[in-house]
Formats: structure tokens, C-alpha cells, sequence
């Protein structure tokens, strides 16, 4: 026990002159839960990237420093060493193949071959790669990994059905399958679930980390750390700030300890705003087609200058109604807009009617990831009202470039350069890009969906405050979509609770937890999650 | 019922739209055939017979790369120039018969082998756009191989003054040693073509080295097949019976499937045994009757040797797709960025299918040279790659998706559409001269048709899910 079983001794890593760590040196024990936290850019990434050997590192002039497992200098070069070595991963997006089974996912690339004659001689001649499988040893195996997680799901069913709190459980199924994995990456494997999944699948760490399996658990909730871990390393600009015993510390410690200030997202200004009585914004029995977030009959009506936040658990619908409203998924429905309907699935005719829109898809529908920041900025409100256009019909290169460096001002963008490609840029400065985006549009009405995903906390209050002063000071009307309930109540004036594609109900920020969680999940009684919320539905 | 129905025509539907390719072929050799007077049964089956078993391994070589989700491997183009270049010195020393053969596909082999590692290289630089790049190496290659038939051999590689495969050169009258390969070389004749056999001298040469080692009649051979296949619904519907994985299907399909296989062992036997019927006459009873005679009567001889490769690799094709570098190139084809993940050495699984494709398209290509007889050398590659494809896209698969099942039925249809067409030409056009336009416009257009549908396929996947409530 008092042996190191992973050991991350001066590691550095630079890309080209940038470097993005600096003397790591973290020792993680068997049996332990391990958390790895910090902000965006902190190194999180590239120092899980050097774990598992991914050519993203070799390929880019290799590291310093050593990794070492039972103390020994290793030599990981490629994921296929790291899986040899007992490194297993769990993913933040979802590594699995709709088309194969749940056993043929769970045994990829570590498929059972039959052992006869015949695979004997091929092997002999061609390679073990020529063996055929027994699909029978492995389907049991599958069975065996499932059981462990207490998954009653038929392990030879298509994985392209199942709900997404299970292909989680799936993604772990593997991992434990493998007999030799003695470390477990977990990568904020709780974002996508709901929190009855979220806790039995801290349940299920607990128990592998009994059987001796150490985990790195990468989360940005800070209270599963607490709540599951033994002890957390903190990183910061590619730094290690510290390694704690989680008993030694509280939420608020990790948080100030990540980003080297003191944090509060909680409403400073207890004062409830006065907001006119006038409806600027109203939805009427809008059904949007948004696959996983379907919208199914919601009613909002949103008054002049308000914030009203949009909550929900995810796949419960919260995202389609910006989404829907904004014509990127099909709608249908009544949408008015100071008194006048906006027309559905019209993309253009939304935006040309002053209201903007952050998506939360920020690199597939947000950004073009590889122009520059200055042309991000400018080119909807280009197209929309032929702003940023000279004379000769030609864009305004100098117009487009004194508005982004304003904005980039304004925002505290974090860049080289205005000129500098989005795609280069961490999460929370490409989230700053994309309101920059829909300001430089001068929307009356602004969407905002997951404005703080992916981001840091320190760039999440500047995100937050920006919005606030933009109602606050412009009379802007803001609809924050979010999954953070705590990011809601600090800065909307009313919450709209999403459920089962509806909406609830409405609560103020203030409301008490209690009210909130009974009505994420549909009111009547505290135990229906989302699964059986479905479920229902399906029967109906 | 109402929701039976509903349900019927959307199966119906779904059946329609997943496999117009093929009716549209069904539907054109069904109107071929009956436009065409000249032609019979037996005549149209010699007819795509000898086709499928010249072209057969040409399409079963294209099956492995689309589960690697390269899509269609029009780069087998240059396992066919392999297999020119492996022909060459065979013929050039006058090597010939089985032996000679079997040193084609020796030669063939690490020549192709190293063509298909030099395409996969290309096409995982060129990832998503292999089916463009295996276009385009097709006429890259054609260029080098150009400048080594006509320019190297010769040219630096000395050849023998006044050898019938150079183009010959005279200087003051006297033949020199040539420079390049003429425009078409035979193959030479077999032991047992009339040609040898007139000329005791003769070289033996590579023409039907293979077709003619072993000849069956059409009727015995479609017999024991016949026979074969019964054999093997039976055993598997046993086993089944045993091993609940294997699904069993139901009685009616079983039953169906023996009877129908059953019916073409006698309709075989009965051409085997009485080719031109015969008047059985009972003089007891008074009365007899008439066997007609065999709609097979006087078809060819089956080439059993190719047609057993060809099975091979047919089997070859299953089995692999059971093997652990199968599920590799699955678990590739399916998503690379996941197999990456998962320690599967992406880029070398992609390369071995290429490679694996490449060497089949060679050795197909050596099979349907033995069997045409004369080689083009500088054009006789060209429409490999575009006629196996369409062949393999007859018979139901896509970019995504094939199997044996569709290689064998699209070898079928696709070269029943070939022999069909100067009907389909008069029909339309009221000139059979059009045929080579048809066939043209339908090779092109099935590739065409299935690229496009498969594009649409996967939008209308995508929009599914986008359906309003």
C-alpha cells in the first residue's frame, strides 16, 4: 500500500514555445480516488493525454519528466502500451459504437479468440489477429462487468438504443472488464446523468476502489470530490498548486485553491429587481423535434428586461426551446416577439428581429473554429443587417477588427491576437467569443444556453456578470438556459423548471432546494427520475 | 389491421427503397430477356456464367475494405496492373500451364502486396475521400506502369532481339532488341486447345490454364450444388435445434427453401440424365408421357477448379469477418476516432484491408486474363475498378455495407444486364448497335444511383430523428 502505484515524476510538456506544464509531480496510490482538478487550460487534458501515450504528444516532440507505475520509469507510447500497463479510460464523450452490441463494445479491441485447431494453424501462419472469436466467453464476460455495476440491461443488445445514463455505465463496463486494470481515468463521467445515476455510479467507484483499482476522477463538481475522494491534486496554468487529503479540506478551499481568488457565485444583491409588468416574449405550446432535448407543449411568457433562467435535468427538453425558437431544430408552435409572431424554423428572420442567441453547441454551431476571432465576431451581424460591409460591398476589415478588439476588451477575451483562430482558444475564451458574437448583433432579446460549460470558474462569473449588467444597464431581456441550478438562481429573476419537454413551473431564485428538486423531477413525488419519467411517457 | 397495413407498406416501402438498385436491374434483364428472340435460358446462362466466373474474384475483393469503411475500393485497379506486371516475365519465358499459373499468382503477390501498402498509405492520408483518391491512384498508376512496359523493358531491363511480346526493331534489316511491351500479347494456348494440339512445338501457354483443368457438365456441377445446399439447411436447421444462439427461422421459409432447391436437383439431374427429353411409353397401361426437353440442354462445361476458388473465397470473405482482425476492421469501419481509443492501430488495419483487396483484385485479375486469353497491355486494367464495383452495388450493397451474398447476386444480374443489353437496345432505341451505350450508361449509372441513394439514406436517418411529435 505504501507503494506508488502511478506516479507522475517532473512532468513537462510544451507545445511549440507554449508551455502547458511544468514540473508535475503527482503520486497516486492503489485503492485511491484520486481527483484532478483546475480551470480550462489548466493541464488537465494534456497530462491525461501523456497517461495514455496519444499521438497528439509523440507527435509534437514528446515530454519531460517520467511516468511510473509500481515506481518503475515506463515507457507509454501509444493507448495500446497504457491498456497493456492496466490504464483504463472513461470518456466525457461517449466511446462507443451504436452498431455493435453492448459485449462486442465492452470487449473492443480485447476480443476473446476460440482456441482449436484450426485458429492454432491460421495463427501460426498469419497471426493471432486471424483467430476467430468466441463470442459465446465474451458475451458471458460482458454479463460478469454488467453485474458488477448491477446493470439489468441484455448484454447482446445494440448499444444505438439505449438511454444515455447507461451507455455510461457501459463505458465502465468495459474498462472493469479488462482484468488487469489497476487505474481508472474517469473523465467528469457525472455530467451527463441524472443525479440517481450520478450517485450510484459514485457508489460503483467506491466499490472498484475497494477492490484496489486507483482512480483518477476528473470532475468540476466540486461536492462528488468531497463527497468520493480520498485526496485531489489542484492545477492551475499548467502548474501543480497542491495535493490535499479531501478531509483536510471544503469545497470553497478546492475552489480558491483552483483559481487562486476567492469565488462566490451566489447572488450578491439579495434585492429583487423591479421589472416592468410588460410581456415582451411569449411562447405558446411550442414542440420542437431536438433529438435527446425534445420539447413537447411548453408555455413561457418572459417580461421586458427580465433574466428568466430555463432549468431542468438534462434530456428533459430545457435546451430545445432556444434551440426551436431559433430554427435550428424543427419547431412548430406561436412565438411573440413584441406583440408580433416570429416565424419558426427562420433562422434569419429570428435573428433579424434583434434576438441573439449563444448556443450551447459552442464549436459545431457557435464558432467557425478555424477563422479568426475578430471575423467569429462580426460575421452574423454581417449577414443580418450588412453591418461590417464598406462602399465597394467588400467586408470592412478595419470596422470588423476595432470591434473585436473592443469587445475583446470589454470581455476580457484571452488571446494572442484578434487575428488568432478560434479553435485555439480554451472553452471558457471561445464562450466569451460567442457573446461578443450575439452583442455585436444588439439583440432586445438574448439566448443564452450553457453559457458556463466547459468553462472556469473564474471566467464563469465574468460570463455571469456580463449578463447581469446587461440586463441591469442595457434593458436587455436574457433567457439563460443552464444545468447549473445554483448559476440560475444567482443571477435570473425567475427559474422556469423544464420537465418531460413542459414546463413545470416557475420559481423565484430564492425558492428553497427542495421546491426546485421536487419540481426537476415533475412535482408529484421525489422519486421519479428521469428514467422513469420516460418511461411513463412511453406508456402513454 | 389498420396499423398491419400501415405497417406492411412501410415495410414495403423501406424493402423499395433499400433495394432499387437491384429491382431496377431485376426489372431490366426480365425486359432484356423477353425483347431479345435470339436468346435462351441456356444461352443467357452461359452467357453470365463464364462471366461470373471470369469477374468473381474481381468483386469478392472489394467486400473487406467497405467493412473497413473505406467505402468501394476503385484501387483495385492497381492489383490488376500487379497482375499484368506478374504476367509479363511468366509469359515472356514462355512458363506455361498450371505451373505457369501458379507462378503469376506467386509473383503476383508481393508486387500487390506492395501496391496495397502504398494505396492504404494514400487513403489514410485521404481519409473520407478514399473512394476519389482509389479513382485517381487508378490513372497514377496507370502512368508508371506505362512508362515500365514501354519504356523500361527495353529500354534498361534488355530484352531478346525479335521476341513476339516486344515491339520489334530493325536496324540495317536485321532485327534488334526492342524497346516496350506490343499494345495485346496472348496468353498463349492450353495443352488442349486446338492450336497446341495442331503444333506439336507449341509452348504451352496460360490461355484457360485454370478453366480447363477440371471441366463439369452446367448440370451435374448445379446438381451437386443443389444437393450441397439442402444438405446444408438441414444440418443447420439441427444444429439450431441444439444451440439456441443460431436463430431458427420458421417452418414455412425452411420448407420453401428445400423445396425450391429441391425442385432445381431434379430440374439438374433431369438435364444430367435426359438433356433432350424422352417419351416414356407404359405398354401395359396403355398411355405415357413426355419429358420436355432440359431448358439446360447444351450449355457449356462449368470450369470447376475457378469455380471452387471462387467459393473459397467466398468462404475465405465469411470467415475473416468472423476473425479478430474482422472485428477490427468493423470496429474501424465504424468509427476510427473509438478504435484509435480502444488501442486498435487504426491506420494498420486500414492498410492491411487495402492490401488484402489488392492482392485478391490481382489474383482475380490473373483468373480473368487466363480466361479472356489475350492481355491489352496498356488498357486491359482500366474498367476493372469500375465494373466489379457496379457489380458488387447490383447486387444490394453500398459505400457501408457488403456482403458475399451481394457480390455473387450483383456478379448475376450485372453481367445478365451485359448480355441483355442489345435487346434492351433495340427495344428502346431500334438499334442494337446502342448496346455499348446501355451498358456504359447502366455501369455508370448504378455507381452513380447507389453513391447518391446512400447519401440520401443517411439524411433521411438523420431526419428521423428530427420528426416532430
Amino acid at each position: 500500500m505504501a507503494q506508488n502505484l502511478l506516479e507522475f515524476r517532473g512532468v513537462s510538456k510544451n507545445y511549440a514555445s507554449n508551455q502547458v506544464l511544468r514540473d508535475i509531480n503527482i503520486e497516486i496510490k492503489a485503492g485511491e480516488i484520486h481527483a484532478l482538478i483546475g480551470e480550462n487550460g489548466a493541464g488537465k487534458s494534456t497530462l491525461m493525454n501523456i497517461l495514455f501515450g496519444m499521438p497528439v504528444i509523440h507527435s509534437t516532440g514528446g515530454f519531460e519528466g517520467d511516468v511510473c507505475i509500481d515506481g518503475e520509469p515506463t515507457k507509454i507510447m501509444s493507448p495500446h502500451d497504457a491498456m497493456e500497463m492496466g490504464i483504463g479510460m472513461v470518456h466525457q464523450e461517449f466511446m462507443l459504437i451504436p452498431a455493435f452490441s453492448i459485449a462486442e463494445n465492452i470487449k473492443i479491441n480485447r476480443e476473446i479468440p476460440k482456441e482449436n485447431a484450426l485458429n492454432s494453424a491460421t495463427s501460426r501462419i498469419f497471426g493471432d489477429r486471424m483467430k476467430t472469436l468466441d463470442f459465446k466467453t465474451m458475451n458471458s464476460d460482458a454479463r460478469v462487468a454488467l453485474d458488477r455495476l448491477e446493470m439489468n440491461i441484455d448484454e447482446f443488445a445494440l448499444v444505438a438504443g439505449l438511454p444515455i445514463g447507461y451507455m455510461q455505465f457501459v463505458e465502465i463496463a468495459r474498462e472493469i472488464d479488462k482484468t488487469n486494470t489497476r487505474i481508472l481515468v474517469l473523465d467528469e463521467p457525472t455530467a451527463v446523468l441524472a443525479e440517481s445515476e450520478a450517485e450510484s455510479l459514485l457508489a460503483a467507484m467506491r466499490r472498484l476502489a475497494a477492490e484496489g483499482i486507483a482512480i483518477v476522477f476528473i470532475s468540476h463538481r466540486l461536492d462528488e470530490i468531497i463527497k468520493v475522494c480520498d485526496r485531489v491534486t489542484v492545477l492551475r496554468d499548467g502548474e501543480l498548486v497542491v495535493t490535499k487529503d479531501v478531509k483536510d479540506t471544503d469545497v470553497l478551499e478546492i475552489a480558491e485553491l483552483m483559481i487562486g481568488r476567492k469565488v462566490s457565485i451566489d447572488k450578491e444583491d439579495n434585492i429583487v429587481r423591479e421589472i416592468s409588468d410588460e410581456v415582451i416574449f411569449e411562447i405558446k405550446d411550442l414542440h420542437v423535434a431536438m433529438p435527446s432535448e425534445r420539447v413537447r407543449g411548453v408555455d413561457l411568457k418572459v417580461r421586458k428586461g427580465e433574466i428568466l433562467g430555463i432549468g431542468g435535468l438534462a434530456g428533459q427538453g430545457k435546451l430545445g426551446i432556444a434551440n426551436g425558437v431559433m430554427g435550428m431544430y424543427p419547431a412548430k408552435g406561436e412565438v411573440l416577439f413584441e406583440g408580433k409572431p416570429l416565424p419558426l424554423n427562420r433562422t434569419k428572420q429570428v435573428l433579424k428581429a434583434a434576438v441573439g442567441f449563444v448556443s450551447e453547441d459552442r464549436k459545431g454551431v457557435g464558432l467557425l473554429l478555424d477563422e479568426p476571432i475578430d471575423d467569429n465576431i462580426a460575421f452574423t451581424d454581417m449577414s443580418i443587417h450588412g453591418n461590417f460591409i464598406n462602399g465597394l460591398g467588400l467586408r470592412d476589415g478595419k470596422a470588423i477588427r476595432e470591434n473585436a478588439l473592443k469587445m475583446i476588451k470589454d470581455l476580457d477575451i484571452r488571446c494572442t491576437s484578434e487575428k488568432q483562430n478560434t479553435g485555439r482558444l480554451s472553452g471558457g475564451n471561445q464562450q466569451k467569443v460567442c457573446v461578443a458574437r450575439a452583442l455585436t448583433q444588439k439583440p432586445k432579446l438574448l439566448f443564452v444556453s450553457e453559457p458556463t460549460r466547459g468553462v472556469d470558474i473564474g471566467a464563469k462569473k465574468l460570463i455571469l456578470d456580463l449578463l447581469r449588467s446587461l440586463a441591469n444597464d442595457h434593458g436587455m431581456t436574457i433567457i439563460m438556459t443552464s444545468s447549473e441550478l445554483a448559476e440560475l438562481c444567482s443571477i435570473c429573476d425567475s427559474v422556469a423548471i423544464i420537465c418531460e419537454g413542459k414546463v413545470i413551473g416557475t420559481l423565484p431564485p430564492n425558492a428553497s432546494p427542495v421546491e426546485f428538486g421536487l419540481m426537476m423531477s415533475g412535482i408529484c413525488t421525489s422519486t421519479i427520475d428521469s428514467e422513469n419519467v420516460s418511461e411513463r411517457e412511453v406508456a402513454q | 389491421m389498420i396499423d398491419s397495413r400501415n405497417d406492411f407498406a412501410s415495410k414495403a416501402r423501406a424493402f423499395l427503397t433499400n433495394n432499387v438498385v437491384t429491382i431496377v436491374f431485376v426489372i431490366f434483364v426480365v425486359a432484356g430477356y423477353f425483347s431479345s428472340p435470339g436468346i435462351s435460358v441456356s444461352g443467357l446462362l452461359d452467357e453470365v456464367l463464364s462471366r461470373f466466373f471470369r469477374n468473381g474474384l474481381l468483386v469478392l475483393a472489394l467486400i473487406i475494405p467497405v467493412m473497413a469503411g473505406l467505402g468501394l475500393n476503385f484501387g483495385i485497379v492497381v492489383g490488376a496492373l500487379a497482375a499484368v506486371l506478374a504476367i509479363i516475365p511468366v509469359r515472356y519465358f514462355g512458363i506455361g500451364g498450371m505451373g505457369g499459373l501458379m507462378l503469376c499468382f506467386l509473383i503476383a503477390l508481393p508486387i500487390a502486396l506492395l501496391f496495397g501498402w502504398l494505396t492504404g498509405k494514400l487513403y489514410n492520408k485521404t481519409r473520407g475521400q478514399e473512394m476519389i483518391a482509389g479513382i485517381i491512384v487508378g490513372f497514377f498508376a496507370e502512368g508508371l506502369f506505362l512508362i515500365f512496359v514501354l519504356f523500361v523493358i527495353g529500354g534498361i531491363i534488355p530484352v531478346a532481339a525479335g521476341h513476339p511480346m516486344i515491339i520489334p526493331r530493325t536496324l540495317d534489316g536485321e532485327a534488334v532488341p526492342g524497346v516496350g511491351i506490343r499494345a495485346a500479347f496472348d496468353m498463349g494456348a492450353h495443352p488442349t486447345h486446338p492450336v497446341a494440339m495442331r503444333n506439336p512445338d507449341h509452348v504451352p501457354g496460360l490461355s484457360n490454364s485454370m478453366d480447363f483443368l477440371w471441366q463439369m457438365d452446367f448440370t451435374l456441377a448445379l446438381f451437386i450444388m443443389a444437393i450441397g445446399v439442402v444438405a446444408f439447411l438441414v444440418i443447420r436447421r439441427i444444429m439450431a435445434g441444439k444451440n439456441k444462439a443460431i436463430k431458427k427461422s420458421s417452418k414455412l421459409v425452411f420448407g420453401l427453401k428445400c423445396g425450391f432447391w429441391g425442385f432445381v436437383a431434379l430440374l439438374a439431374l433431369h438435364g444430367f440424365l435426359m438433356p433432350n427429353g424422352m417419351i416414356f411409353w407404359f405398354p401395359a397401361i396403355g398411355s405415357g408421357f413426355q419429358l420436355p426437353v432440359s431448358p439446360f440442354a447444351g450449355m457449356r462445361m462449368i470450369p470447376v477448379v475457378t469455380g471452387l476458388v471462387i467459393l473459397a473465397f467466398c468462404l475465405f470473405t465469411m470467415y475473416f469477418t468472423k476473425t479478430k482482425l474482422g472485428q477490427d476492421c468493423r470496429s474501424v469501419g465504424q468509427n476510427q476516432q473509438i478504435a484509435n481509443a480502444s488501442g486498435i492501430n487504426v491506420d494498420r488495419t486500414r492498410i492491411i484491408a487495402t492490401m488484402i483487396s489488392t492482392v485478391l483484385g490481382a489474383w482475380g485479375m490473373i483468373i480473368f486474363l487466363q480466361n479472356m486469353g489475350t492481355v491489352s497491355t496498356y488498357t486491359a486494367h482500366r474498367q476493372i475498378g469500375m465494373f466489379s464495383v457496379a457489380a458488387l452495388l447490383v447486387g444490394g450493397a453500398t459505400a457501408a455495407k457488403a456482403g458475399v451474398k451481394n457480390a455473387v447476386l450483383g456478379l448475376l444480374l450485372f453481367h445478365a444486364m451485359f448480355v441483355v443489353s442489345p435487346g434492351v437496345g433495340r427495344l428502346i432505341f431500334g438499334n442494337e448497335l446502342v448496346a455499348e451505350a446501355t451498358r456504359n450508361f447502366m455501369t455508370y449509372g448504378v455507381i452513380g444511383l447507389s453513391l447518391g441513394l446512400h447519401v440520401w439514406k443517411t439524411r433521411k436517418a438523420a431526419e428521423r430523428e428530427l420528426r416532430l411529435d
